[in-house]
């Protein structure tokens, strides 16, 4: 192992060291406000390292496990901002709670690692790390309000049916190797050509089997059903973190794994792949339609976004890999905006998920109600909102490639969706009776919401900066 | 920079009214009044340069314009310009904004200053649709004026106003998406073929596009605008939302919302798509016949007076879709003209129906009657713009009709005919108001004071306005000509462009 591999693991290296930091401290002083910004001076260090290992160490490989190219920084850097924020918000949210708080932020610290694993991995080995790392943290963060019978509900549910689709995937690796002879993206994309004559079909089950285990993790239909529940039953925070670095590691890895084996050669899969983004945009939208439950629709409204993602996914690459970048961004906005205002609206005992909370809200705290507003409308892909950047680019990059089935599930299903989002923000709008002015938000929450709510302005009317660098991955990535 | 202060004025004074409504909602008030007027000042001013205009008519590009780089990466740009359709929507827009102010003085008591900003928002909006030239631009400026408009639907609406407004929104959102699918295959079919990846009006008018893509993308266009418009099977969010929403909502909504559809049929579907458009004729004017008729005959059948005129709308709007598609100089002329007459007849009648659900609670046409004798000014006012309405001549209202009929009979004698047949319902249903509201035994003993000086002021701003278009067409017509021209060359030379290269094509093959 070289220099330059230790400055291209660096970002990595600052968050482990970040995570065992956490717990040493933990030994010597339990204060939380300590405890919270250790970890966001740890995630902001990660943040600025990645500019520097990406120019000192370029689109570099280290060891066969784990390749750090600009592709994989631009998505770490994503996740390391959201996770930045979730720690904020999360500071907030626990200063409100009592018991032991400290913990979390290591779990919040590994279960980043775990997906930033992702986002550079290209082994069947540093998948599975990463995928594990990343939910075992997930287990005990969705579980960490313990005296709260959904959130331990939720957890468990979470437990037993990540562990099954990830022994889908161990079991989909294990065919591709069994056909490829190696574990290797690249190799298993090269070791395709050599196959050409015989047949694929133990390859494909192979990735149809891997797909079960992405498609649990990103929320897709089928594999959907734990998403509601955990949403509903997680506290807002982790919450927000299932919704976007959990989903944006492994969205990560999908899109670098399956344009390396150059899914487009395979019929089979894109028709899987379709059916999948079909369904998810239809089941999403649809569904949420029937909920009255605020986080409920925020879970059912990620499993249609990641729907809408699927369309750049199954573009040609030059188009895919940019659409994709710009919608996970432009998402990640979005959904951490939305979750930090439930947070923020959340009180010791409940979080704010029900419509009686949100009730006049424009009228009791207009400033919160406005950002929520700017981020469902977001959600929903109205202009000059980063929402709308990444759903343009999606439809632009579907549209490139003539994906028509994809984009027509798109235009009906969003407009379906709408409902939803503007029952919301009806709901703020109506005159509550009780004009009860809401407990004044904290200076740290104001501020994420804020900063959130500049991004999210910022990126919907001066997008240029964000697509040239959604633009640059293409060339580390192809 | 003109072009970016008019659309900035009445964005920051909604900011302004937003911040000080709570304190002082009178102040709120006269801030967009002010802003309103300031606007109407300076496009007047911009009227009334008779060396731009000038320019212009011999074959200048704009009379202004103002065009920055936005998002180089994609081609996209902040492009406005204006030619004479545009400065003539802009000055209605100026208008309408003065008298929606003006029409919700007293009606609006709750919440004054969100409901100015989002008068303001949704005006601003509008002005935008009129100016951009960048396809990009024109989808967010669409989609822009439709939040604040949901908005006032939803907060300041009547009874069965969320079923309305998220109708309305539902329905505007889907057509839109269409349109910027449309919007999007144009882009990428021009940047194929010429290597220029832009959204720019100019850049791309005259793409050579197969006769297939161009069907299915001027079909996207076309869904967007009738919607907005409304055409015959699209206009049934109309009635919801004009009937729910507050008088200066339908005002708004009558007066210019349906007008960006109408003026986006003429600025972008047949000038980019001339031939497509040309084949579509057929399709489209049986729709606006359908809607002129079937509008009317609804319209006689409502008891609700507000909706009554909703349909109507969907009447005279169909006009306005018949004689775009007859696209000559005659029937064109009067498009422009029954999209200016109808922006201000209906919202006045509009502004009537408030104006008495503020004194006596209800639209109900069955608890009125016999107003004439406690309130004659209202029922003279009323009587006006019945007139206007059913196209009596001297008012504006009538050359515009007069003009798209006698465009489009030599487009299509048969539609023609059996769409004047819209002008015999439209006095019934005109005439029926006035019988069924003003004459008659008065049955309803609610207090109903007469038009006060600041509603006589409003109306007869309206009054003014439509007899002097019904005398004096000819400054529209002059304003308007050099732009409506220009976008007939433009579609004549698309045409010609297509029918060379399918030659070429055809020639190639054999």
């Amino acid at each position: 192992m070289t220099l330059l591999d230790l400055v291209a693991l660096l970002p990595l290296i600052i968050l482990t060291a970040a995570a065992t930091g956490i717990v040493l401290l933990m030994a010597v002083c339990r204060c939380h406000r300590t405890t919270a910004l250790f970890s966001m001076a740890g995630l902001g260090l990660a943040v600025i390292s990645l500019p520097f290992a990406n120019s000192m160490a370029p689109n570099r490989a280290v060891t066969p496990l784990l390749m750090l190219d600009t592709y994989s920084f631009f998505y770490m850097g994503v996740m390391f901002v959201s996770s930045f924020v979730i720690a904020a918000l999360a500071y907030a949210y626990f200063e409100k709670q009592d018991g032991r708080r400290e913990e979390f932020y290591v779990l919040l610290l590994t279960a980043t690692l775990g997906a930033a694993f992702l986002s550079a991995s290209s082994h069947f080995v540093s998948l599975f790390m990463g995928l594990e790392t990343l939910s075992i943290s997930l287990y005990a963060m969705v579980a960490y309000t313990r005296d709260r019978r959904d959130s331990v509900e939720a957890a468990f549910k979470y437990l037993v049916l990540a562990a099954a689709s990830a022994a889908f995937m161990v079991f989909g690796m294990a065919l591709v190797y069994a056909e490829a002879g190696t574990m290797e993206f690249a190799k298993i994309a090269a070791a395709r050509g050599a196959l050409e004559q015989g047949n694929h079909l133990v390859l494909l089950a192979g990735c149809a089997m891997m797909v079960v285990g992405i498609g649990f993790k990103l929320a897709l239909v089928p594999f959907h059903l734990w998403t509601p529940d955990v949403y509903e039953g997680a506290p807002a925070p982790v919450t927000a973190f299932v919704a976007t670095v959990s989903k944006g590691g492994m969205f990560a890895l999908l899109l670098r794994y399956f344009v390396l084996i150059d899914v487009h050669q395979y019929p089979s899969l894109m028709f899987l792949f379709t059916a999948i983004a079909v369904l998810s945009m239809f089941f999403g939208n649809l569904l949420a339609l029937l909920q009255d439950n605020i986080k409920r629709i925020l879970a059912y409204s990620s499993i249609a976004n990641l729907g809408y993602v699927m369309i750049a996914f199954l573009a040609s690459g030059h188009m895919a890999v940019p659409a994709g970048a710009l919608y996970i961004a432009a998402y990640f906005i979005t959904t951490l905006g939305a979750m930090g205002v439930i947070s923020v609206m959340s009180t010791k005992e409940r979080d704010a998920d029900s419509f009686a909370d949100y009730r006049g809200l424009f009228w009791r705290a207009p400033w919160i109600a406005a950002v929520f507003t700017a981020m469902l409308l977001s959600l929903a892909g109205i202009p000059l909102t980063a929402g709308f950047i990444g759903k343009f680019y999606v439809l632009a990059a579907g549209e490139e490639s003539s994906r028509w089935i994809g984009i027509a599930a798109l235009v009906v299903s969003s407009s379906i969706g709408l409902y939803y989002y503007l029952r919301i923000v009806l709901t703020m709008c109506e005159s509550a009776e009780d004009e009860a002015p809401v407990s004044r938000p904290s200076w740290t929450e104001a501020t994420v919401l804020t900063g959130l709510a500049a991004a999210l302005l910022f990126v919907g009317v001066y997008p240029g900066p964000l697509i040239h660098a959604a633009e640059t991955l293409v060339a580390s990535i192809l | 920079m003109m072009l970016i202060c008019i659309v900035l004025i009445p964005l920051l004074a909604g900011v302004i009214a937003w911040a000080i409504g709570r304190q002082n909602p009178g102040a709120a008030r006269w801030v967009c009044l002010l802003a309103c007027a300031i606007d109407l000042v300076i496009l007047l001013t911009l009227w009334n340069n008779q060396a731009a205009m000038a320019a212009f008519a011999a074959g200048g590009p704009w009379l202004m314009q103002v065009n920055v780089p936005w998002v180089p990466a994609l081609g996209i740009s902040f492009h406005l310009a204006l030619d004479g359709l545009s400065l003539l929507m802009l000055i209605l827009s100026a208008f309408l904004g003065i008298v929606s102010v003006g029409c919700s003085w007293t009606e609006i008591k709750e919440r004054v200053g969100f409901f100015h900003f989002n008068l303001m928002w949704v005006l601003a909006g509008i002005m935008g649709v009129f100016l951009a030239m960048d396809l990009f631009l024109f989808y967010c400026f669409w989609e822009l004026m439709l939040v604040p408009m949901y908005f006032l639907i939803v907060i300041w609406g009547h009874e069965n106003r969320i079923y309305a407004a998220v109708k309305f929104f539902i329905f505007t959102q889907f057509s839109g998406l269409l349109m910027l699918l449309a919007i999007l295959a144009l882009y990428f079919l021009h940047g194929h073929a010429t290597g220029t990846y832009t959204f720019d009006y100019d850049l791309l008018l005259g793409t050579k596009l197969g006769s297939g893509a161009a069907k299915w993308i001027m079909l996207g266009f076309f869904a967007a605008f009738a919607v907005k418009l409304p055409a015959f099977p699209v206009h049934n969010w109309l009635p919801d939302a004009h009937t729910e929403a507050p008088t200066a909502g339908s005002v708004i909504l009558a007066g210019l919302l349906l007008k960006t559809g109408a003026y986006g049929l003429m600025r972008f579907v047949v000038p980019l798509f001339p031939q497509a458009a040309i084949d579509f004729t057929p399709v489209a004017m049986t729709l606006a016949v359908i809607g002129i008729i079937y509008g009317a005959v609804l319209s006689f059948a409502q008891t609700d007076l507000k909706r009554l005129v909703a349909y109507s709308s969907v009447s005279h709007m169909g006009f306005v879709l018949l004689g775009v598609f007859a696209w000559n100089r005659i029937a064109l002329q009067g498009a422009v003209m029954q999209m200016i007459c109808h922006g201000l007849g209906t919202g006045a009648l509009f502004m009537m129906v408030g104006a008495i659900q503020e004194r006596i609670h209800t639209r109900n046409i069955e608890k009125m009657g016999g107003f004439w004798e406690v309130a004659p000014r209202m029922g003279a006012i009323a009587m006006f713009f019945a007139m206007a309405s059913l196209g009596l001549p001297g008012i504006g209202n009538f050359i515009a009709e007069f003009l798209v009929l006698l465009g489009s009979y030599q487009a299509n004698a048969t539609m023609t005919s059996i769409a004047s047949l819209g002008l015999v319902l439209g006095s019934i249903y005109s005439l029926w108001i006035v019988q069924r509201v003003f004459h008659g035994a008065r049955e309803n003993q609610a207090k109903l004071p007469d038009f006060a000086r600041r509603e006589i002021a409003l109306f007869a701003s309206l009054i003014i306005a439509l007899v002097g278009l019904g005398f004096f067409p000819q400054p529209i017509f002059k304003t308007a000509d050099p732009a409506l021209s220009k976008l007939q060359q433009l579609a004549v030379a698309g045409q010609g462009a297509v029918q060379v290269s399918e030659a070429k094509h055809s020639g190639g093959n054999s």
